[in-house]
């Protein structure tokens, strides 16, 4: 072992220096130095800045209620996705309606995102799971847009609005919001969850027979779309919304048509904020049934991710930079509300309270 | 006498060099990952799960036989206190490497996750659906992450030590091993003493 000591720093400064590199080069990889990124704990910030903070509920679409059914693909969807989910054949279907929002005990009288999320399983293994909205459109196209959204349209305390001029500067600022504004104010507001469309949204790569394609797809119900009176929402009971398809569904099940739409050369695939116009090819690849529905305790929804980036094969993801965005969110609020415990939901609560009396 | 090698077995060394390239890379995956929610999350995602599974399978195939073919002994000369502390920080070390692999694998099956390695293969859950389970293993994903950073980090600057300062061959026995010796296997006293002072170099 050499004593002197100038064979000794040499070494010494150079495994100081191994281990400094290393070391800052994990700090920088974590984020914790460096430029800003965009990390999922900033969207739950956002989101619970605009909706205040419910411990142990969904940081969004707080308020829902479980569905269970089945889908039947007729195959004509292979054409399009290898996915067995979309093969001639029936497979089993849990999901959740919601409305928009973080507050899981929110009035249903709102002119917020009615929503769906499933997961449909197959024999293979697979699993497709969706997030959907009842509109074709979303307000912003990226994350950071998203969380200006939240921040500018916090309820102010005392009107229940988002602060005029906040809001304004939030508008100027991002122009692509209009057309989700212009949908929503046009747009009839489903007065039941049965009746509304979902959509996916975002665009998705399938790859099936006819090669890869782009796709947006939407549930299309059976049941004839009819509307809230907009103008006496505040009127509307709570809970009147999944009331209503609780008492809908305890005497039939409600029915949805999945339509494939393929965009033409040309449609924006990697925006949610713009639609797809004129005439597409578009596909009926069969019938989600939805049999019964279940206050979240009750059901097998709750403690599940409706992460729409979990997959099979033969679907795969676009360029949409919300895609990635969505899913790390949901694993944060997932991660968040699992670690503080579930709460009572407004409908089991409800039903609780109808027992004991 | 029991006969002891001068080095690790060949292939104990070449795994050895693998792993640790797959699981500084994954620790870099990971943190790297969760930091944001841009296209790279997803990209990162998809291959954290598979690396982190292949690691679990090598590390199945390594503990066995590093079982079967021992490793050298630690130079006489260096401090009990020391050689207790290295043999403590290879258990923890083939520790995080079984239980970090495991903890994925068992934290996704506690979220009701599909535990993809690729589109289409999936590997069945280990443990049933419970999301105060998931809470715990999630957490522990994270705290078994970064101390098994500080771990290698501890390792990684002995092994220099040994290599740069000491110069005493046991860096050289992960490495690219000693020259045998012309006849015979090595006296107890000829294995690291008998090793030139430049052995590492
Ligand atoms: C295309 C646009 C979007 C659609 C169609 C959509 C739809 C939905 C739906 C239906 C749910 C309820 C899922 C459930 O019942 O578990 C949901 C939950 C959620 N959404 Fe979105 N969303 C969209 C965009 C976003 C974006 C951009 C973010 C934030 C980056 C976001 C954040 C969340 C969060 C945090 C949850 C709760 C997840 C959980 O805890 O399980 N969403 N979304
Ligand atoms: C030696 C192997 C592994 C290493 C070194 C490793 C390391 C890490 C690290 C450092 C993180 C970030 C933790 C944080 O800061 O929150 C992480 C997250 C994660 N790891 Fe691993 N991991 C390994 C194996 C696995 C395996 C086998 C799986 C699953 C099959 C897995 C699934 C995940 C998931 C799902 C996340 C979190 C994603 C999120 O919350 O959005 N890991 N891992």
């Amino acid at each position: 072992m050499p004593s002197d000591k100038r064979f000794i720093i040499a070494p010494i400064a150079l495994i100081s220096a191994i281990v400094l590199l290393l070391v800052v080069g994990f700090a920088w990889a974590a984020g914790w130095i460096g430029g800003r990124r965009i990390n999922g704990g900033d969207v739950i910030a956002a989101l619970d800045y605009n909706g205040g903070k419910h411990p142990g509920y969904r940081r969004a679409h707080a308020k829902g209620l479980c569905l269970r059914g089945t889908f039947d693909a007729n195959g004509a969807g292979a054409a399009l996705s290898s996915a067995q989910a979309l093969a001639r054949g029936r497979y089993p279907v849990i999901g959740r309606f919601s409305i928009a929002g973080g507050n899981p005990l929110a009035t249903d009288g709102r002119n917020v995102f009615h929503s769906m999320a499933l997961i449909l399983k197959t024999p293979d293994g697979q699993q497709w799971r969706m997030a959907m909205d009842h509109t074709p459109i979303f307000p912003v196209a990226d994350v950071a847009s998203f969380i200006a959204l939240q921040r500018a349209t916090r309820p102010a305390p005392g009107t229940g609005k988002p602060d005029p001029a906040v809001m304004k500067l939030f508008l100027a600022a991002h122009p692509e919001v209009k057309a989700f504004q212009d949908y929503m104010a046009k747009a009839v507001l489903p007065d039941s969850f049965a009746n509304a469309t979902y959509y996916s949204i975002n665009a998705f790569r399938f790859t099936g027979r006819d090669g890869t394609s782009l796709v947006r797809w939407q549930f299309v119900p059976e049941a004839p779309l009819a509307g809230l009176d907009k103008k006496a929402l505040d009127r509307l009971p709570r809970d009147w919304l999944f009331r209503e398809m609780e008492a809908r569904t305890a005497k039939r099940p409600s029915r949805w048509h999945l339509r494939l739409v393929v965009a033409n050369p040309g449609d924006v695939t990697d925006k949610a904020t713009v639609a797809w116009t004129g005439t597409h090819r578009t596909i009926d690849a069969g019938t989600l049934t939805v049999a019964a529905v279940e206050p979240e305790e009750a059901g097998a929804c709750r403690d599940l991710n409706f992460d729409p980036t979990i997959l099979p094969a033969g679907i795969g993801l676009s360029d949409d930079p919300l895609l990635p965005a969505r899913s790390k969110t949901y694993s944060s609020s997932f991660t968040r509300r699992a670690g503080e415990g579930p709460g009572p939901s407004a409908i089991g609560k409800d039903l609780h309270g109808e027992t004991v009396r | 006498m029991t006969c002891r090698p001068t080095d690790f077995h060949p292939a104990l060394r070449v795994v050895h060099w693998l792993m640790a390239a797959m699981v500084l890379a994954m620790l870099f995956i990971g943190v790297g990952m969760v930091s944001t929610t841009g296209p790279l999350y997803l990209v990162l995602l998809a291959l954290h799960r598979p690396v982190g599974i292949a690691i679990l399978m090598l590390v199945l195939i390594r503990l066995p036989l590093r079982l079967a073919t021992g490793a050298p002994t630690l130079p006489a000369d260096l401090p009990m206190l020391q050689q207790r502390i290295a043999k403590g920080t290879h258990v923890l070390l083939y520790a995080a490497m079984l239980g970090l692999p495991l903890i994925g694998w068992a934290m996704l099956s506690a979220g009701g996750y599909p535990v993809a390695l690729t589109k289409g293969i999936a590997l069945p859950p280990i443990l049933p659906h419970d999301l105060a389970l998931y809470a715990l293993l999630r957490e522990a994903h994270t705290v078994v992450a970064l101390l098994f950073f500080a771990l290698i980090l501890v390792h990684f600057v002995a092994a220099l030590m040994h290599g740069l300062i000491r110069r005493d061959g046991v860096l050289r026995s992960m490495t690219v091993g000693h020259a045998k010796p012309a006849v015979g296997p090595p006296t107890p006293t000829e294995k690291y003493s008998t090793t030139p002072a430049a052995d590492d170099d």
